[in-house]
């Protein structure tokens, strides 16, 4: 049961807004190397979560760790991807990149090679020196999840990271995103709010439910996550797991 | 075409014929002896160009012009940027320069005057009195609306307090910043022709007062031209410093 390997831990983690509690007494861990989704609907505390483990919000009460380290802050072990991409608009792509670099002071021609590797794998080589509001929505989530790869962190966060891109280009996002976690040795913590993508994509789905917020559910997918991407949305199993989501979710959609 | 490729002087060059030919007309028109058309306020300006009286005049105004505009353009937007950071600061600091911006500077003047004397002094005073308030309100106001997740974004990658303000707060905010100094240099040419038309009569400021005070409007209206169009100058300077520091920026307008 316990040689599972954890990479993130949270242990009873209480987190207030003034009065509203958004997370009460939450507990749940994270095995090393594999993608897990928060799903959830709105004000269910996903983000509030990923926040706290990114060390970006303090919890009031309760442990998370990340490598067996209490997390007391931001740390070089984790990357962020942002909902809304939150690129420098005055700096080309190729600065956006290394920005994780820069701040921590790797020199100059050191960071711009790696940032060049990680926009290559992200499929945008050319654009090196255009700026954020020349490129499209995807173009420039896929510059946010460069940045955060290039900092070569252990745990990589996404807050909602499709959600502000089309549909089609979502698609071909989730498609990507299977590729990447199957070869990057990276545990992934994916916060979403579309039941379809948390199962697609993941290899845990850890269901939040709102008010207060608590783990209700973790499911795990086992039979199609060898297939290849095109047939998974086909998959009994899969379309079996999406229904049963919803049907346990809807009662909480206001 | 080559028109296309010029339009933007081509237009101000247009705008230039119509403002300037309209000022011609009114001055043909009766509408007061001490209104002189465009033309005789040129020929004015001319005289006070070649006999150098301009020169020397701006070698006076230009003092506590300069002195005040780089004071208020430092000193503002570091104020403004403290005032942004900083809750505490802010209720402190801020009534300061509203009550800076809208007081009757007339009535600050012979304050100013008691105090520090008729001197460059107090004629910089009146210039950042001009031009500070809307440097501080503009700065502080750009540093409060950085948006939230690029700041989280800094703290994220490991930047610590410093690396934010200079890398994140201080660029995003530098649009609505140059608006400011925009505004800001803009008030500080006026508060420097008021300071010598005020306290006491040099540079500029005396052309114009001993002007009116032969009735040689022309020559006075050459000097107020003149000052405009300094500042007219200093401000394409300034933007084409905001150009060059920040190209990445310049998204163009909404609608394009």
């Amino acid at each position: 049961m316990n040689d599972i390997d954890y990479a993130v831990t949270v242990s009873n983690v209480y987190k207030n807004y003034g009065d509203v509690e958004a997370l009460m007494d939450l507990s749940l861990d994270f095995p090393r190397g594999q993608l897990t989704s928060l799903l959830g609907p709105s004000g269910c505390g996903k983000t509030t979560l990923l926040k706290i483990i990114a060390g970006l919000l303090p919890a009031d009460r309760g442990e998370v760790t990340v490598n067996g380290q209490p997390v007391t802050g931001p740390g070089s072990d984790r990357a962020f991807v942002f909902q809304d991409f939150a690129l420098l608009p005055w700096a080309s792509v190729l600065r956006n990149v290394a920005f994780g670099l820069e701040l921590r002071g790797v020199a100059k021609s050191e960071r711009e090679a790696i940032a060049e590797k990680y926009i290559g794998d992200v499929g945008l080589t050319g654009f090196e020196n255009s700026y954020p509001h020349e490129l499209s929505g995807g173009m420039r989530q896929r510059v946010g999840l460069a940045r955060a790869l290039s900092v070569d962190a252990q745990v990589l966060l996404m807050d909602e990271p499709f959600s502000a891109v089309d549909e089609q280009t979502r698609r071909k996002f989730q498609e990507d995103l299977l590729n990447l976690v199957k070869n990057e040795s990276k545990t992934f913590i994916f916060v979403t709010h579309s039941i379809e993508e948390a199962v697609y994509v993941s290899d845990q789905v850890a269901i939040l439910l709102p008010r207060p917020s608590r783990v209700s559910e973790i499911i795990k997918p086992e039979g199609f996550r060898h297939k290849d991407a095109n047939s998974i949305r086909r998959d009994p199993e899969y379309l079996d797991i999406v229904d049963r989501i919803w049907a346990s979710l809807r009662t909480y959609v206001e | 075409m080559v028109v296309m490729r010029y339009r933007s002087l081509l237009l101000k060059f247009l705008s230039a014929i119509i403002v300037f030919g309209s000022w011609e007309i009114a001055g043909r028109v009766p509408v007061s002896f001490a209104f002189p058309t465009f033309i005789e306020s040129m020929a004015a300006f001319w005289v006070l160009l070649v006999e150098g009286t301009m020169f020397v005049a701006y070698a006076e105004t230009l003092r506590p012009l300069v002195v005040g505009v780089l004071i208020s353009a430092v000193l503002g937007i570091g104020i403004g940027m403290a005032i942004g950071l900083s809750r505490k600061f802010d209720w402190f600091v801020s009534p300061i320069f509203i009550v800076m911006q809208t007081a009757p500077l007339a009535a600050l003047i012979p304050l100013l005057v008691m105090v520090y004397g008729i001197g460059l002094t107090s004629k910089v005073f009146v210039v950042c009195i001009m031009a500070m308030p809307v440097i501080v309100l503009n700065t502080s106001g750009a540093v409060r609306n950085t948006p939230e997740s690029m700041i989280e974004m800094g703290q994220a990658f490991l930047g610590t307090k410093w690396d934010v303000i200079v890398k994140i707060i201080l660029p995003a905010a530098s649009p609505i910043i140059f608006a400011g100094l925009r505004l800001g240099v803009s008030a500080g040419f006026i508060g420097a022709i008021l300071a010598e038309l005020k306290i006491t009569p040099t540079g500029v400021g005396d052309i114009i007062t001993y002007s009116r005070s032969i009735a040689d409007y022309p020559s006075m209206y050459a000097a107020i031209f003149s000052i405009i169009l300094l500042a007219v100058i200093f401000l394409n300077i300034l933007e084409r410093i905001e150009n060059f520091l920040f190209k990445g920026t310049r998204q163009g307008y909404a609608t394009e």
